[in-house]
């Protein structure tokens, strides 16, 4: 039975921070959205760790905010611990991360996507993508209903064909006891996508009235760091710590001692892990000489006495994991109330899709998260939000939001999926960055902001905001380059406090700013700033006067990477027409379908005189069409 | 990748020819050769006129002369390439050409790609349309000649040195960024003097594989090339023929013994240096008396060995002996006395060896030139030499080397400016790059490999 159930713009399938995101974008720009869900109860479902954030992971939300996404507030709201990351090293890599409350964190998105016009949110499965001449027209769900609409997002997670593994015990089930969607794979299938199956997993939760916190090592927040959005201002709350304790040989043992009774590694589990989220199995048997590993205990709440216990992610049968867990300090008496689990489940190979996110077989059909082979909340909530703009932009028949390297991790991100693929789920890193003094967690509003707000997705607050600390920023830059010192007793005398050599001549307080051991607290300090300056000013200054040096050399190389990125290569090419290149390139450009010059030249094997020749075929395409139109 | 920037090569065949032209092309091709250059009165030129022929010398960092030389500057568009273009005209021979490029990839050229000089002069609209499939089959053809002779340079030990070199940099990099992704695993990070320390060893190294290739032990000493045979063979004769043919640099009798004799000749440019045992009294037997210890002292670390067959006499039971012990040299057979009946054919030692084989006769000069032109092709395609000698470098190696050395420098200047070790990264990831091959590598997933090789990460 079919039932006609209405009429949409844009569906999303699935709530997952992807889902959040891709949603909350397409309805803020204008177009009547549905999100189907399995359980609304699993609205941004925090399904691992109870945190956001993390080293390049805190960038991306950053970013997400930036844009005028909503996970970034969202944390705001809900986080019971925060803390700056690596404030140690150099700015490029600052990172925040933030333990959250996850049940008020999923409460507070779902009330902001309840909250939200043009958008509905509706309980049901997707099974069907329907199609029309190529186009998306519409969705069918288990029940029967059918709903039409132009475009569609797939942000289905981790729930196709998902199965849960826990030692000799396995269940088709998603995570947390949720329904799989067994369905759509098969769909996705039928509408050309190359199915892989990945594997992820999480440790166990335990009652933190069977811990004993005096055998392990309190870890708590940062007192005063900036939120994560840049609509927020510092917020004061009382935080929760951390504990951290340690594996010893004795728990090693008895992981060693059932390994067979693992099925990662008798064979039962068949999906890809990942080589960043091992199991304590992967560790103990990969890192055999290493005598005990870390252990974090983070809380899941403020109204739960669920802690999660990072570093044991398992699928070891659950006696074997209790046994495990209670040679640990402070986990002697631990009372495990939800065990680690291995999940597998069918994801696509990303390298089907554009740059856009659209898929290269469908047109109006978008992936984002899980789907598309990366993992994490944060990775997910970047897609989401590039792929609901860009549902959009494909219905405003506009061009795509496409980030590129030097624009984003988001354009880091989606490169690396989209031109390489994955073999494991993709987690983000600052290595994987190139220019990551440029991509800043402290300036991604500099960065995208203005993007976003051409878009009509960031609101005229974050604009004007924006706006005041670019012009606050240039105004205080010139005013530190005119301004002088003159060596005086007391100047000399703090200057020899900090290890810093005396002045001899008045010099502007830019190039004191440049000594290594002054920091622009110094200048406040000695009093030579005018006006107060705000925290947030203070930084951008000191990073763009002390490590000037470095960015203008990441920005030479950016001049010549965006030099590549803009030779676009035009779509659906027949690269067996051009002569010279080596087979094997012929091959992967044909598969690919490289959108320009700079992704052509990312793709493992293709090689620089294949791209000298592919620039003088399309050069000479281009001459052939203006000769033929002249 | 890099589409506009300043490139240079040698625009004329490479050998003895009496001028060479150097040709740069690309935005900041006057300044980098300005920088060089000096007028025949030594001074600077504050501004070149175009099209205009000047004379002068190129000096190198330390103010000596290295060449005296004619320069003319060719402003865009009206150049081959479109590009403002300098080409520079010095004196022929390896040494000026070599230490010119060195000096202007120093300036911060780049050594031209195979066939980029004509793909610019195509994208810019200087060659028409009909020739593209020329240019495009220009370009593959040049790059697979290239990508052959830098596979046979990966088998020198230079390139192992370098490759050492370069996997150490991703040493460096891994614990570098390992910190950087995963503060919270208690995990040792290095701390700058480690990581200065480590740059600075890098550093050395490429100086004196730089110094050492800088110089070209075979464009120094010339290439050792030893002629071996039995008495009455022709080894003398060989030798002189090609004194006579071309001119002897030196005749040198060294030390005491008057066992071996060195030559000194100029084949092709090629400067080579020929160690005869034609001093050695004929009644004694190379292989025989001298026994074949003695003779592979002397083979041991020769670039090259001419071995002489008499082509007159059916090949015993002691050639196969030579033939074997010589499998991993370099050899070039020649089956002299080919003017006489002959009773071995080229097709009979084929079966024995890879080596090349070609007929001679010193009565009447047959095969002198293809010797001749054998020698200076081992040169310049780079094959030269026993596989565990420092070679030639071709200059894709010294520029990866000087561009190297430079980066280093910069990393190790940052430390000393106390800037975070994560920044410094960016230096360390050029010193990387600049010595990888010319394939394409990505350094990310070299170091993401890496790092998740050696530490144990994760939640």
């Amino acid at each position: 039975m079919e039932v006609q159930a209405g009429k949409y713009d844009i569906i999303v399938t699935g709530a997952g921070h992807a889902g959040c995101e891709a949603a909350l974008a397409a309805a803020r720009m204008g177009m009547k959205t549905l999100v189907v869900a399995l359980n609304l109860d699993a609205v941004a479902l925090m399904a691992c760790n109870p945190a956001i954030g993390g080293t390049s992971k805190g960038h991306l939300v950053r970013e997400v905010d930036a844009l005028g996404g909503e996970m970034g507030l969202n944390i705001d709201k809900s986080f019971i611990q925060i803390r700056m990351l690596n404030t140690g090293k150099g700015p490029a890599v600052h990172s925040l991360r933030a333990q959250a409350d996850k049940k008020r964190y999923q409460e507070e998105m779902k009330l902001t996507l309840e909250n939200q016009n043009n958008l509905s949110l509706c309980q049901g499965e997707v099974v069907e993508i329907r199609t029309s001449g190529g186009r998306v027209s519409g969705v069918k769900l288990a029940t029967g209903e059918v709903y039409s609409c132009r475009s569609v997002i797939v942000a289905s997670g981790v729930y196709l064909k998902s199965r849960i593994i826990i030692g000799e015990y396995s269940v088709h089930s998603g995570p947390n006891g949720l329904f799989p969607a067994n369905r759509l794979s098969e769909n996705l299938k039928d509408l050309g996508f190359r199915l892989q199956r990945f594997k992820t997993g999480t440790p166990a939760r335990v009652n933190k009235r069977s811990l004993d916190f005096s055998k392990m090592i309190i870890q708590p927040g940062d007192p005063a760091v900036p939120p994560f959005s840049f609509l927020n201002r510092l917020l004061q709350r009382e935080q929760v710590p951390c504990w951290l304790t340690y594996t010893n040989e004795e728990t090693h043992q008895i992981i060693r001692d059932n390994l067979h009774r693992s099925p990662l590694f008798s064979g039962a589990i068949e999906g890809v892990g990942a080589r960043y989220c091992p199991s304590i199995e992967d560790k103990v048997v990969r890192f055999h000489e290493k005598k005990s590993h870390q252990i974090f205990i983070e809380p899941e709440g403020l109204h739960t006495n669920e802690m999660y216990v990072q570093g044991m992610s398992s699928s070891l049968p659950v006696e074997v994991q209790r046994a495990a867990y209670r040679t640990i300090p402070g986990l002697e008496q631990v009372e495990i109330m939800r065990p680690a689990y291995a999940i597998e489940y069918d994801c696509i190979d990303p390298t089907q899709l554009k740059l856009s996110l659209e898929s290269r077989e469908v047109a109006g059909l978008f992936m984002a998260g899980q789907i598309n082979g990366s993992s994490g909340y944060e990775e997910a909530a970047a897609q989401g939000i590039v792929a609901g703009i860009n549902a959009v932009q494909y219905l405003r028949q506009e061009e795509p939001l496409i980030l590129d390297r030097s624009d984003a991790y988001i354009g880091v991100l989606i490169d690396d999926l989209v031109t390489k693929g994955t073999p494991e789920p993709y987690r983000m890193m600052t290595s994987r960055a190139e220019y990551r003094l440029l991509l800043r967690q402290d300036n991604a509003d500099m960065r995208l902001t203005e993007k976003g707000y051409r878009l009509g997705l960031a609101g005229e607050e974050r604009y004007q905001r924006l706006y005041s600390k670019q012009e606050a920023v240039q105004r205080e830059l010139s005013r530190l380059k005119d301004a002088v010192v003159a060596p005086s007793k007391r100047i000399n005398e703090y200057l020899k406090g900090k290890g810093s050599s005396a002045l001899k001549t008045g010099i502007p307080l830019y190039d004191l700013l440049k000594r290594p051991e002054i920091s622009i607290l110094d200048i406040v300090l000695l009093g030579e700033l005018q006006d107060e300056i705000q925290p947030e000013i203070q930084e951008q200054l000191e990073i763009q006067i002390k490590y000037e040096g470095y960015i203008q050399k990441q920005l030479r190389q950016v001049e010549q990477f965006k030099k590549t990125e803009k030779l676009r290569i035009p779509p659906e090419m027949d690269y067996s027409k051009v002569t010279g290149l080596k087979l094997e390139s012929i091959q992967k450009l044909q598969k690919l379908q490289p959108e320009n010059m700079g992704q052509a030249s990312r793709i493992s094997g293709v090689s620089p005189a294949d791209l000298s020749v592919l620039m003088v075929y399309l050069e000479k395409q281009r001459r052939e069409k203006k000769n033929s139109e002249a | 990748m890099a589409w506009d920037d300043t490139i240079t090569a040698l625009a004329t065949p490479p050998g003895e020819g009496g001028i060479a032209v150097i040709r740069l092309s690309g935005p900041e091709s006057l300044q980098m050769a300005g920088r060089l250059f000096v007028n025949g009165k030594r001074r600077k030129v504050k501004e070149f006129r175009e099209r205009y022929l000047y004379y002068g010398f190129i000096l190198d960092q330390d103010q000596n002369t290295v060449d005296e030389v004619l320069l003319v500057y060719m402003k865009a568009p009206r150049t081959y390439t479109r590009e403002d273009v300098v080409e520079i005209h010095c004196h022929g021979g390896m040494i000026p050409v070599r230490k010119i490029l060195d000096l202007l990839l120093q300036e911060g050229a780049r050594l031209a790609q195979p066939g980029e000089f004509t793909k610019r002069a195509f994208l810019n609209g200087r060659i028409d349309l009909a020739q593209a499939e020329g240019v495009m089959d220009l370009i593959s053809s040049k790059s697979e000649e290239a990508a052959r002779s830098s596979l046979q340079q990966m088998e020198g030990s230079l390139s192992r040195e370098i490759k050492a070199v370069r996997d150490d940099m991703l040493d460096v990099l891994a614990r570098i960024e390992v910190t950087v992704d995963y503060p919270e695993e208690d995990i040792e990070g290095m701390v700058g003097e480690q990581i200065h320390k480590r740059l600075s060893t890098a550093r050395e190294q490429c100086r004196s594989l730089l110094k050492s290739a800088h110089q070209g032990r075979l464009i120094r000493e010339g290439i050792k090339t030893v002629i071996i045979g039995k008495p009455n063979v022709g080894k003398s004769s060989l030798l002189n023929a090609l004194v006579r043919e071309n001119r002897a640099i030196v005749t040198d009798i060294p030390g005491t013994t008057r066992d071996v004799i060195e030559e000194y000749v100029n084949i092709k440019g090629v400067l080579v240096r020929i160690l005869d045992t034609a001093g050695i009294r004929e009644t004694m037997d190379l292989v025989e008396k001298i026994g074949v210890e003695k003779s592979r002292e002397l083979t041991r670390d020769a670039d090259l060995i001419l071995l002489l067959l008499d082509a007159s006499h059916p090949l015993e039971e002691e050639d196969m002996k030579i033939l074997q012990w010589l499998k991993d040299k370099q050899v070039l057979i020649l089956l002299n006395k080919s003017d006489r009946p002959s009773a071995i054919e080229p097709e009979d030692i084929e079966m024995l060896t890879d080596s090349t084989i070609i007929k001679t006769s010193m009565i009447d000069g047959t095969g002198l030139d293809q010797v001749e032109e054998f020698i200076y092709h081992l040169v310049y395609s780079g094959g030269a030499g026993p596989k565990n000698s420092v070679m030639i470098t071709n200059s894709r190696h010294k520029e990866a080397l000087i561009r190297a050395e430079r980066h280093l420098g910069e990393a190790l200047d940052a430390l000393a400016a106390s800037m975070p070790l994560d920044l410094v990264t960016i230096d360390i990831r050029n010193v990387w790059e600049a010595l990888g091959e010319i394939t394409g590598e990505s350094l990310t997933e070299n170091l993401i490999d890496k790092i998740f090789m050696e530490f144990c990460l994760g939640k």
